[in-house]
């Protein structure tokens, strides 16, 4: 369970979180929505540790993030996958080394059993015969499943995405959501995602959270969201640019 | 907010930006000394590492021999002819040897080999590490529960303190090699003379404190490097940055350490 109480954070003047409180049970998957711009990605940092907290707190399955250091935080992080906006490929090694290096770099692997699991996971994710190119070779689309065959390899208890479908066709979108979603029914896995792709969320949501000015103002099922009475959920999930929510 | 702190900026701007400026330089030499004890600290994970470590020495140190070639022939042959230039009419041709192995082994090989291998391996960290940064290929390194130190910035460490002296053998050589060939091709002096004046001044303690000077030049270079790039943020601006202030510093550490490691390791008597 990860459990964030009074998460603030500012960049310079700039005030991102302001009070964030959230509880994310086991096996659940959240989606988180809200505006570019809102905080989703900086949240999700903190509940990996990438970044720390000005006030506040992360507390993973009873251990307070603050509180770790060294090997400590690392092997708290491997309990994680973590899929980014960007894929973020190491760019020098190829589609193979990048989605076994997990495995390779955090021991106990054979290198069969590495190369078992690396075309096993590409495959997961629709992907075959790519472990020798280059992440330069890929199309943008293909960057984002090597990303999630990469998140997933480790086979970790968490796995966070940052907005899965970006950049990817409607179809491919759709096999992802369906990936995530046959992911957390069939290994239990706790799914957090960012995204701002409304059929995404409803989707692979069982629970939805919005994030605005910092603070989430609103949790519910796909159908309470849906009947959400807060203005703002309202013109989020619609897609208005009149309301309270600011277009620009 | 207490008035006269509040409005201290405006009535003492220069008073400020020089706090200013000094708290940074306090916070980034801390932020050096973090980045050098994390390497340190890495350095018992080598074993496991030294395929990322070979890989770095084969980068920063094969794939600068050609320039460590170059620049030592021509170093060499100008500090022959310099040599010669200020003897003309008071010390005779047959003390080139002499002076120019001294030269070479104390100060021009591991300090010119060190200047411009410090822009090539310094700006090529810099480069990759800020690139790797600005992508966020460093958080998905923490993410994934891999420690950077260990991962990025130890290997780079070891190969430069480690190829830098072994670069600075072949410079020494080459640019011996360099000077006999205006020595003896240009200025008539034999190969006999040059190599008895070599012989006559040559002291493994020279050689050995010079490469002592070029693995610490080795170290400074790969910590600019590294620090510079894991801070780059903004892009491809913020990479082109990160990049100058890497090579622009790491050259500024190898003249001022260069005095410092001079004035230790061969000191005058009575002074």
């Amino acid at each position: 369970m990860i459990e964030i109480r009074g998460l603030h954070k500012r960049f310079g003047s700039h005030r991102v979180l302001d009070g964030v409180d959230l509880t994310i049970r086991d096996g659940e998957s959240i989606v988180i929505i809200g505006q570019s711009g809102s905080g989703k990605s900086v949240l999700l940092k903190h509940i990996i540790g990438l970044l720390q907290p000005d006030a506040g707190r992360v507390v993973v399955d009873g251990q307070e993030l603050a509180a770790l250091r060294g090997p400590e935080l690392l092997a708290m992080r491997r309990r994680f996958g973590y899929l980014f906006q960007g894929a973020a490929l190491f760019d020098s090694m190829t589609v193979g080394e990048n989605v076994g290096l997990g495995l390779s770099e955090n021991g106990g692997f054979s290198r069969e059993e590495i190369q078992r699991r690396v075309k096993e996971k590409l495959a997961l994710v629709g992907l075959r015969d790519v472990e020798h190119l280059k992440p330069a070779d890929l199309s943008g689309g293909m960057r984002k499943r090597v990303g999630l065959a990469r998140a997933l390899a480790t086979e970790p208890a968490y796995i966070l995405y940052d907005e899965p479908t970006t950049g990817l066709d409607p179809v491919m979108s759709d096999s992802i959501n369906r990936l995530i979603r046959e992911l957390q029914h069939r290994t239990g896995t706790t799914s957090i995602a960012v995204t701002h792709d409304m059929k995404s969320a409803y989707f692979i949501a069982d629970r939805l959270a919005m994030l605005y000015q910092g603070r989430i103002v609103f949790a519910g099922t796909p159908q309470e969201t849906r009947n959400a009475a807060n203005p703002v959920v309202q013109q989020f999930i619609e897609g208005s640019s009149e309301g309270p929510l600011a277009a620009l | 907010m207490d008035e006269r702190i509040s409005t201290m900026p405006d009535r003492h701007p220069r008073l400020f930006r020089l706090a200013d400026h000094t708290i940074f330089v306090v916070e980034e030499i801390g932020r050096i000394a973090k980045l050098l004890g994390g390497a340190l600290a890495a350095l018992p994970s080598l074993p496991r590492s030294r395929r990322l470590v070979v890989d770095q020495m084969v980068r920063l140190g094969l794939e600068s021999m050609p320039l460590v070639v170059v620049i030592s022939i021509f170093t060499g042959a100008v500090a022959a002819w310099q040599a010669a230039y200020q003897f003309q009419g008071w010390v005779p041709l047959r003390y080139l040897g002499e002076v120019i192995g001294k030269n070479v082994v104390v100060e021009l090989g591991p300090v010119l080999t060190s200047l411009v291998v410090a822009g090539r391996i310094s700006a090529a960290m810099a480069a990759e590490l800020g690139t790797m940064r600005v992508t966020e290929q460093i958080d998905a390194l923490e993410a994934m529960g891999i420690s950077p130190s260990r991962y990025l910035v130890m290997p780079r460490f070891v190969s430069a303190t480690v190829m830098l002296p072994v670069a600075v053998i072949f410079a020494d050589a080459l640019a011996i090699a360099g000077a006999f060939l205006v020595s003896n091709l240009l200025l008539d002096v034999s190969a006999h003379t040059y190599t008895m004046g070599l012989r006559r001044i040559f002291q493994v303690r020279d050689v050995v404190a010079g490469l002592e000077k070029a693995a610490v030049f080795g170290m400074f270079m790969a910590l600019m490097g590294c620090h510079f790039g894991m801070r780059a943020e903004g892009g491809a601006q913020g990479v082109g940055r990160a990049t100058t202030l890497a090579v622009v510093t790491s050259c500024v550490c190898v003249l001022i350490l260069d005095y410092f490691l001079t004035t230790f390791l061969f000191p005058i008597a009575g002074v």
